[in-house]
C-alpha cells in the first residue's frame, strides 16, 4: 500500500466530517483578511451611497484639488477633485457602479463560457469544433473595437456595457472549461459514471464541474480586474459609464491629467481596484484548496508551515 | 559467525574480500507536513561482486528510499540521519556533493522503473548514452557516440547506429528500459541498483530484461541490488534477500533458504498469498489488514497488527534481527516457532 | 456444462481506431479483430494478454463505453446496442465494472458513501429514500469489509486496497449480473491483492455474479478463472478451460507467456523448466503481420504462417469443453513440463 503521509493523524484515527468552511477561513489569516476586504467593498457599494447623500456630486470650486487631510470632515478625508467634489464620496459612489458592471459581466461570461466549454469538451467531435471556432472568431476580434461599435450603435447603458464585456470574455472561460473537460472525460471515474448509465449533463455537473470550478474561478478573479479596466477604457472614450455617474475606472481616467499635481484623484481609485482584485484572487486560491478534500487539511496548518515543501505525492518505496 | 545482524552475506566462496556495497545501520527520516517520520530504520546489508541482492517489500516499506539514499538522490524532504554506506572503499555518505557525483557511474549507478521519465525527451538517445563518457572520460562527441552505439548493441537494441539518432518516445517500453540499463552500466559500475526495473513491462519483455541484467552482471562482475515487490522475480534472479516492512528489515538471508523456510510471519504471509501456490477454489491465505502508516508505526514489533503470532511481548518490545541460521536473520520474537520440522 | 443461453455471448467483434498516421501511412489501429467470447452465469472468464492486445477495448465494448465496428453482442439473449431509453438504463444496471486503478477511478471530491451511492442517482427507483440509501451503503461497506464509519471519508484517506473495495462496492450497488474486472489487483500489493481476490470469490459465491476477469498476471487468472481466453494483437488465439489452457497450451504464444512469467515453487525456488524466451516485441497493431499474428516472434513459424491466417483448431481428445487455438502447428498433445 502507499503510505499516505500527507495527512494528519487525527483524521486517520477518527473519521469526521470536514471542518466548517468559516473555521478553515479563520485559520488562514490572509484569506480571512481578503474576505473581510471584499465584504467591506460590497457593503460600501450597497449602503455607502445612502449614507453620503449627494456628497459625490456636490461641487465646491473653492475646495478644488484639496489634498487628503483631516481638516474638512469625512468628505475631505481623501481630498477633492478639480470641481471640489469629495474623492471619498466619489469612491464610495463609484464602488457601486463598478461592481454592478464587473460582477454581472464576470458572472455572465463565467457561467455561459463554462457551460458551453464543458459541454463542448465532454462531447468532443463536431460540437467541440463549432464551439471552438466561434470562440476563435470572438477572440480574434479586438474586444474594445467590438465594444466601441456596439455601444456606438446602441446607447451606452450599464446593461449594454455588461453585455458586451461579458460576450467578449466568454471565449476565455470556454477554452479553459473545454480543456479541463476534454482531459477529465477520459478519467476513469467518468467512465465509471457512464457504466451506471449517467447521461452527459449529470456527469458534467457531478464530475467535471467540481474539478474545473477552482480553475475557472481563478480565471474569473483575474478577469475581474480586466473587466474593470475595460470598463474604464470605454468610459474614457466616452461610451462607457456616463458622467455624472462615476466608476473607479472613470476616476482613474479623469485623474490622469492631474497625476503631477493631485495624485490622489487617480491613485486612490487605482488602489481600490487593486485591493479588490488581489483580495478576490487570494480568496479564489483559498477556495481552490478548501474544496479539495485531499488538500483541505493544509488549511488547518499555520501559514508558515504550508509554504514549506511537503510530501504531496504518495511516497512509494 | 554473523558479524552484523541483518547482513545478508554471500555464500562462503563469494565472501572473500570486501563487499562491493555495505550498508550499515542506515536510517532515513522523512519530513512531512504532519511531522517527521522514520522511513528507513536501521537497515544493514551487503552485497559482493557478481551477486544479486534483492530488497523485497510492499510499497511504502522503505526499499526505494534505501536505494535512493545509497545513490544520493533523496528528495529534499528526506534526510539520512544515521548509518554508513560503504562502496569503492569509502563511506559515500560522508562525501561532499561533487565527490559523490564522481562516484555515480564508475562505482554506483541506478536503473529506474519509469524509463520514459528517466530519459531526456528532447535529446537523441545516442547523445544521452554518450554523456557519461564525455563527463567522466573526457571523450569527444564523436568518440562518445561510438561508445554509445557499442552500448546499445550490448544491451540488444537492433540497428544501434540508425537508432542512436532516435528520441526516447520512439522506443517501446522494453527498449527504453534497455537504454536505461545501457546508461547505467556505461562506466562499468561496481554496484548496479535496479529499482523495480520490470514493473511497467509485459511478462515476455520482463523476462528479456531480467535476462539482460543477469548477463551483464556475469560479464562485468557487478554487484546487483534488485529492488522489487515481486516474490517470483526474487526467487528467480536473486541470491540473497532483504525483506522490509514499514521501514524495518524483518528477515534476511539466502533466497532459497528464506523462501523455503521463512522465519518471519510476514515473509510467511507473503509467500502464502502468492496465488500460484494456493489451491484453486479455496480462499487465498491473505495477510489481513494493511501496513501501518509511517506516522503511526507501533512502538513494539512493526508487524504486530497483522501478525497471527502476536502476543503481549510484541506490543512492548521491538524484536531485533537475530540469527536464525548461518547467514540468516529474522526480527521476530517467536521465529523458532515458524521453523519447519 | 453451460448449454443454456450464456449470460454473455460475443461474436466476430471488430473495432478499430483512427490514430496519427505512422511512417507506412497507416492510421487505423485494429484493437479487436474478430473476437468471440462466451460466458455462463456465475462463471469467471479470464482474459489474458500483454498490453496493447485489445483486452481493455474488449472490456469497454462489453460495457458499451465503445461501439464495435462489426460483430454482435448478446447479453442474456438481447443485443444491448439495440436498446434505448428505459431498457438501456435497465441493462446498464446489469453490467458493471471494477477498474484497474483504484486512485483514478474514484472522484477524489466525493465521500465513500457518495461514491458507492452514485449509481443510484441515475437509477433512482432502486433505492428511493435517503434513509434506505444510507442503510444500503452501510450494507455494502460491510459486504466488502469496510466499516460503517468509513462512509464519510474521502478516497485520499484510504489505502489502495481499501479504495479498490470501495470500487467493488460501487459496482455492486446496482446488483449486477456481470462485473468486468479490468486488472483489479495489479495496482495492489501482494498481501492486499490476496484479500481482494478472496473478496471477489466470496461475492461470486454469495451473489452468483459472473466475472470477466482481465489480467496480465497468469497466476492470478489461473487461480480465479473457470475459463481462459488468451489475446494477442486483437485476436483470441486460444481459449478453453483454465486447466486445459495452463497445463496443455495449444498455441506457442500461450506457452511462451506462461514460461516467461517468473514462477515460485512451493519449496521457495524459482520455477525450473526451460524458459521460452521470445525474441523481439509486440509488433505494432497499426501494421500487424500477415497470416498468423504471432509468426514474427514464433520459433516454429513456417512459410504457411505468413500466408494463411490460422483458424481455430481444437484438441481432438473427445472432451466436451472446447479447447481451441489459432495455430497451424499446435503444440503437441503431450502435456508440457510445467
Amino acid at each position: 500500500m502507499t503510505a499516505t503521509l500527507d495527512r494528519p493523524d487525527d483524521t486517520a484515527a477518527a473519521p469526521k466530517r470536514p471542518p466548517r468552511w468559516w473555521l478553515l477561513l479563520g485559520r488562514d489569516k490572509l484569506a480571512a483578511v481578503a474576505a473581510v476586504v471584499l465584504g467591506l467593498v460590497l457593503l460600501t457599494a450597497l449602503i455607502g451611497p445612502l449614507l453620503l447623500g449627494d456628497a459625490a456630486t456636490r461641487q465646491d470650486l473653492n475646495a478644488s484639488l484639496r489634498p487628503p487631510s483631516f481638516d474638512h470632515g469625512i468628505t475631505g478625508l481623501l481630498g477633492t477633485d478639480i470641481l471640489g467634489r469629495s474623492v471619498l464620496a466619489r469612491l464610495v459612489e463609484a464602488a457601486g457602479t463598478t461592481l454592478s458592471v464587473a460582477i454581472p459581466a464576470v458572472l455572465f461570461s463565467l457561467v455561459a463560457g463554462s457551460a458551453i466549454g464543458m459541454w463542448a469538451g465532454y462531447h468532443g467531435g463536431r460540437r467541440e469544433n463549432i464551439a471552438m471556432r466561434v470562440a476563435d472568431v470572438i477572440l480574434s476580434f479586438p474586444s474594445l473595437l467590438l465594444a466601441v461599435v456596439v455601444l456606438y450603435v446602441f446607447t451606452p447603458s450599464v446593461a449594454n456595457i455588461v453585455f458586451i464585456l461579458a460576450l467578449a470574455r466568454i471565449p476565455i472561460y470556454l477554452r479553459t472549461a473545454r480543456a479541463e473537460a476534454a482531459e477529465l472525460k477520459s478519467r476513469l471515474f467518468v467512465d465509471a459514471a457512464r457504466t451506471f448509465g449517467t447521461t452527459s449533463w449529470p456527469t458534467i455537473y457531478r464530475h467535471i464541474l467540481p474539478i474545473a470550478m477552482p480553475t475557472l474561478l481563478t480565471v474569473a478573479t483575474l478577469d475581474f480586474c480586466f473587466v474593470m479596466l475595460s470598463e474604464s477604457s470605454l468610459s474614457f472614450l466616452g461610451i462607457g459609464i456616463q458622467p455624472p455617474d462615476v466608476s473607479w475606472g472613470l476616476m482613474v481616467a479623469q485623474g490622469r491629467q492631474f497625476l503631477q499635481t493631485a495624485w490622489w484623484i487617480a491613485v486612490l481609485p487605482g488602489v481600490a481596484i487593486v485591493l479588490t482584485t488581489v483580495s478576490a484572487t487570494i480568496l479564489a486560491a483559498w477556495v481552490r484548496l478548501a474544496t479539495d478534500p485531499a488538500q483541505r487539511w493544509r488549511l488547518t496548518l499555520p501559514t508558515s508551515k504550508r509554504g514549506k515543501r511537503s510530501v504531496t505525492t504518495e511516497v512509494t518505496a | 559467525m554473523n558479524p552484523l545482524p541483518g547482513t545478508a552475506t554471500a555464500e562462503p566462496e563469494a565472501r572473500t574480500g570486501e563487499p562491493a556495497l555495505a550498508v550499515e545501520h542506515l536510517s532515513v527520516d522523512l519530513h512531512t507536513a504532519s511531522g517527521t517520520v522514520r522511513a528507513v530504520d536501521d537497515v544493514s546489508f551487503s552485497v559482493h561482486k557478481g551477486r544479486t541482492l534483492a530488497l523485497l517489500g510492499e510499497s511504502g516499506c522503505g526499499k526505494s528510499m534505501t536505494a535512493l539514499s545509497i545513490v544520493g538522490l533523496l528528495e529534499p524532504v528526506a534526510e539520512v540521519v544515521g548509518g554508513s554506506v560503504k562502496a569503492g572503499g569509502t563511506d559515500v555518505l560522508t562525501l561532499g556533493r561533487r565527490a559523490r557525483r564522481r562516484l555515480a557511474g564508475p562505482v554506483l549507478s541506478i536503473v529506474f522503473q519509469d524509463a520514459l521519465a528517466a530519459l531526456n525527451p528532447v535529446q537523441p538517445v545516442g547523445r544521452q548514452l554518450g554523456e557519461p563518457f564525455r563527463i567522466h572520460h573526457g571523450l569527444s562527441r564523436r568518440e562518445a557516440k561510438e561508445k554509445a552505439i557499442e552500448l546499445m548493441r550490448i544491451v540488444g537494441i537492433p540497428e544501434p547506429r540508425a537508432r542512436a539518432r532516435s528520441y526516447p518516445h520512439q522506443f517501446s517500453g522494453g527498449m527504453r528500459q534497455r537504454l536505461l540499463i545501457a546508461m547505467a552500466v556505461a562506466l562499468a559500475p561496481d554496484v548496479l541498483l535496479a529499482d523495480e526495473p520490470t514493473t511497467a513491462l509485459d511478462v515476455t519483455v520482463q523476462a528479456q530484461i531480467m535476462q539482460l541484467l543477469r548477463d551483464l552482471r556475469a560479464e562485468r562482475d557487478m554487484a546487483v541490488v534488485l529492488i522489487t515487490h515481486d516474490l517470483a522475480v526474487v526467487a528467480e534472479h536473486a541470491d540473497d534477500v532483504v525483506i522490509m516492512y514499514a521501514g524495518n528489515v524483518v528477515e534476511t538471508g539466502p533466497v532459497r533458504e528464506v523462501f523455503a523456510d521463512p522465519r518471519h510471519p510476514y515473509t510467511r504471509g507473503l509467500l502464502d498469498s502468492v496465488p500460484e501456490r494456493a489451491e484453486k477454489g479455496k480462499p487465498l491465505p491473505a495477510v489481513g489488514g494493511s501496513p501501518p502508516e509511517l506516522s503511526n508505526v507501533p512502538p513494539g514489533c512493526v508487524f504486530q497488527a497483522r501478525c497471527p503470532l502476536a502476543r503481549e511481548r510484541c506490543a512492548d518490545e521491538r524484536p531485533r534481527l537475530t540469527a536464525t541460521g548461518p547467514a540468516r536473520a529474522a526480527a521476530c520474537h517467536f521465529s523458532e516457532e515458524l521453523a519447519s520440522v | 456444462m453451460s448449454e443454456p443461453t450464456p449470460l454473455l455471448e460475443v461474436t466476430g467483434l471488430r473495432k478499430s481506431f483512427r490514430v496519427a498516421r505512422n511512417k507506412a501511412g497507416r492510421n487505423r489501429l485494429t484493437a479487436l479483430d474478430g473476437v468471440d467470447l462466451r460466458l455462463g452465469r456465475g462463471e469467471t472468464l479470464g482474459l489474458v494478454g500483454e498490453s496493447g492486445c485489445g483486452k481493455s477495448t474488449l472490456a469497454r465494448v462489453v460495457l458499451m463505453l465503445d461501439r464495435p465496428d462489426e460483430g454482435t453482442m448478446r447479453f442474456d439473449g438481447v443485443d444491448p446496442f439495440a436498446l434505448k431509453g428505459r431498457e438501456l438504463l435497465a441493462w446498464r444496471r446489469r453490467v458493471q465494472m471494477v477498474f484497474q486503478d483504484p486512485f483514478a477511478s474514484l472522484n477524489a471530491r466525493m465521500t465513500a458513501a457518495d461514491l458507492i451511492g452514485e449509481p443510484w442517482r441515475t437509477h433512482r427507483d432502486l433505492v428511493p429514500t435517503p434513509k434506505q440509501r444510507e442503510a444500503r451503503v452501510r450494507e455494502l461497506l460491510d459486504l466488502v469489509g469496510l466499516r460503517a464509519s468509513d462512509a464519510h471519508r474521502y478516497p485520499n484517506e484510504f489505502s489502495g486496497g481499501q479504495r479498490q473495495r470501495i470500487g467493488i462496492a460501487r459496482a455492486l450497488a446496482l446488483e449486477p449480473d456481470l462485473i468486468v474486472c479490468d486488472e483489479p489487483v495489479s495496482a495492489l500489493d501482494l498481501s492486499v491483492q490476496a484479500q481482494v481476490l478472496n473478496l471477489l470469490a466470496d461475492l461470486q459465491q454469495r451473489l452468483g455474479v459472473s466475472y470477466v476477469f482481465i489480467s496480465h498476471d497468469l497466476s492470478v487468472v489461473r487461480h480465479v478463472a473457470d475459463r481462459v481466453s488468451v489475446m494477442y494483437l486483437g485476436k483470441i488465439i486460444e481459449h478453453g478451460l483454465t486447466e486445459d489452457v495452463f497445463d496443455r497450451p495449444l498455441h506457442p504464444y500461450t506457452a511462451a507467456l506462461m514460461s516467461a512469467a517468473p514462477a515460485l515453487e512451493p519449496d521457495g525456488t524459482a520455477g525450473t523448466g526451460d524458459r521460452i524466451l521470445l525474441s523481439g516485441e509486440l509488433p505494432s497493431p497499426l501494421d500487424p503481420p500477415s497470416g498468423c499474428r504471432f509468426r514474427t516472434r514464433c520459433w516454429q513459424a513456417a512459410d504457411r504462417c505468413a500466408e494463411e491466417q490460422p483458424d481455430p483448431r481444437g484438441r481432438g481428445d473427445g472432451t466436451l469443453e472446447p479447447h481451441e487455438g489459432r495455430c497451424h502447428y499446435p503444440l503437441s498433445l503431450t502435456p508440457m513440463g510445467a
